[in-house]
């Protein structure tokens, strides 16, 4: 069971309060984007094996969108924060290096 | 003008808790920045309650206030009072960037009371009932069951609930079901 802390509101909510939202930190690509650049946006994911971004949203509970960091492979999790980034924060980044050294995601590292 | 009734009539209960759906109760809406500070002076005036801090609740007189995420507030108030409420809210919260909606009629609200009330609503509710985990003044949103509900204790033996109205019967079956005699679990 998958527990996440939603950085809104501050509970611990278990995984059948929140809803997955899939992958984190997508450019959203639209009109007058390239074909490749849009067709990327649309279907290119990741599928990593360890560490991994995703968005939930705490649907029953506060109703907001919030961010996660955390390894495919043992569920465990790194930390959560803000909707409102478009990369995630140092403070996670650094939990994650504690955890994973080397580790890299995207253009993220 | 028609009659007010709520959703069950204040249909009860009794078992490990006594069960009661709560009747008639003003219940309004606020959406704004709850740290705003216009926001929560306007609030604040025409309540007479201190705002709540995140998931907190705060009672006074004959109003709640609860802390139902960043950027809402849930106000009770007496059912008779719910449109004047709305009116003072609204003229004092002036051109701040805010909403005020009166949604009594689309909530219930039950009442659970009792010594084994957390046993009861820890069968519904994936939330630690226990008391280091759980204490009057705080609100929990989660789920019961399969429906959305927001449950806070107003003292140490007596649970409100919420839920939206049209769920209220599914509520009440819930609620009786966990409470059924003879089923304690006997965790807390
Ligand atoms: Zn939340």
């Amino acid at each position: 069971m998958l527990i996440l802390t939603c950085p809104y509101c501050g509970v611990k909510a278990e995984e059948t309060e929140l809803h997955g939202g899939g992958e984190a930190h997508l450019t959203r690509f639209g009109p007058e984007s390239s074909d490749e650049a849009f067709e990327g946006y649309l279907f290119q994911r990741e599928n990593p094996k360890g560490v991994h971004f995703e968005r939930w949203r705490h649907a029953q509970g506060c109703g907001k969108w919030f961010h996660a960091a955390r390894c495919t492979v043992t569920l465990e999790v790194f930390g959560t924060y803000s909707a409102q980034t478009s990369e995630p924060p140092q403070n996670i980044r650094d939990a994650i290096s504690a955890k994973r050294p080397g580790w890299t995601w995207r253009s993220f590292a | 003008m028609s009659e007010p009734v709520s959703a069950l009539n204040r249909a009860t209960f009794d078992g490990l808790a006594h069960v009661q759906e709560a009747g008639l109760q003003g219940m309004i809406t606020l959406r704004g920045t709850v740290l705003d500070e216009g926001f929560a002076k306007a609030v604040s005036d025409v309540t007479g309650l201190a705002l709540p801090g995140q998931r907190g609740v705060v009672s006074g007189g004959d109003s709640t206030l609860v802390w139902m995420s960043p950027d809402e507030l849930l106000l009770l108030c007496p059912h008779g009072d719910t449109s004047d409420r709305v009116a003072k809210l609204t003229a004092a919260l002036g051109d701040t960037h805010a909403l005020v909606v009166d949604v009594s009629d689309a909530r219930a609200i039950f009442t659970l009371s009792g010594p084994q009330l957390r046993e009861v609503v820890a069968k519904l509710a994936p939330v630690d009932m226990s008391p280091a985990a759980f204490q009057p003044g705080t609100v929990r949103r989660t789920r019961f069951a399969q429906v959305a509900a927001a449950v806070w204790l107003s003292d140490a033996e007596t649970a409100q609930i919420i839920c939206f109205r049209s769920v209220a019967p599914y509520m009440f079956a819930l609620l009786c079901n966990a409470a059924t005699p003879g089923t304690a679990v006997g965790i807390f």
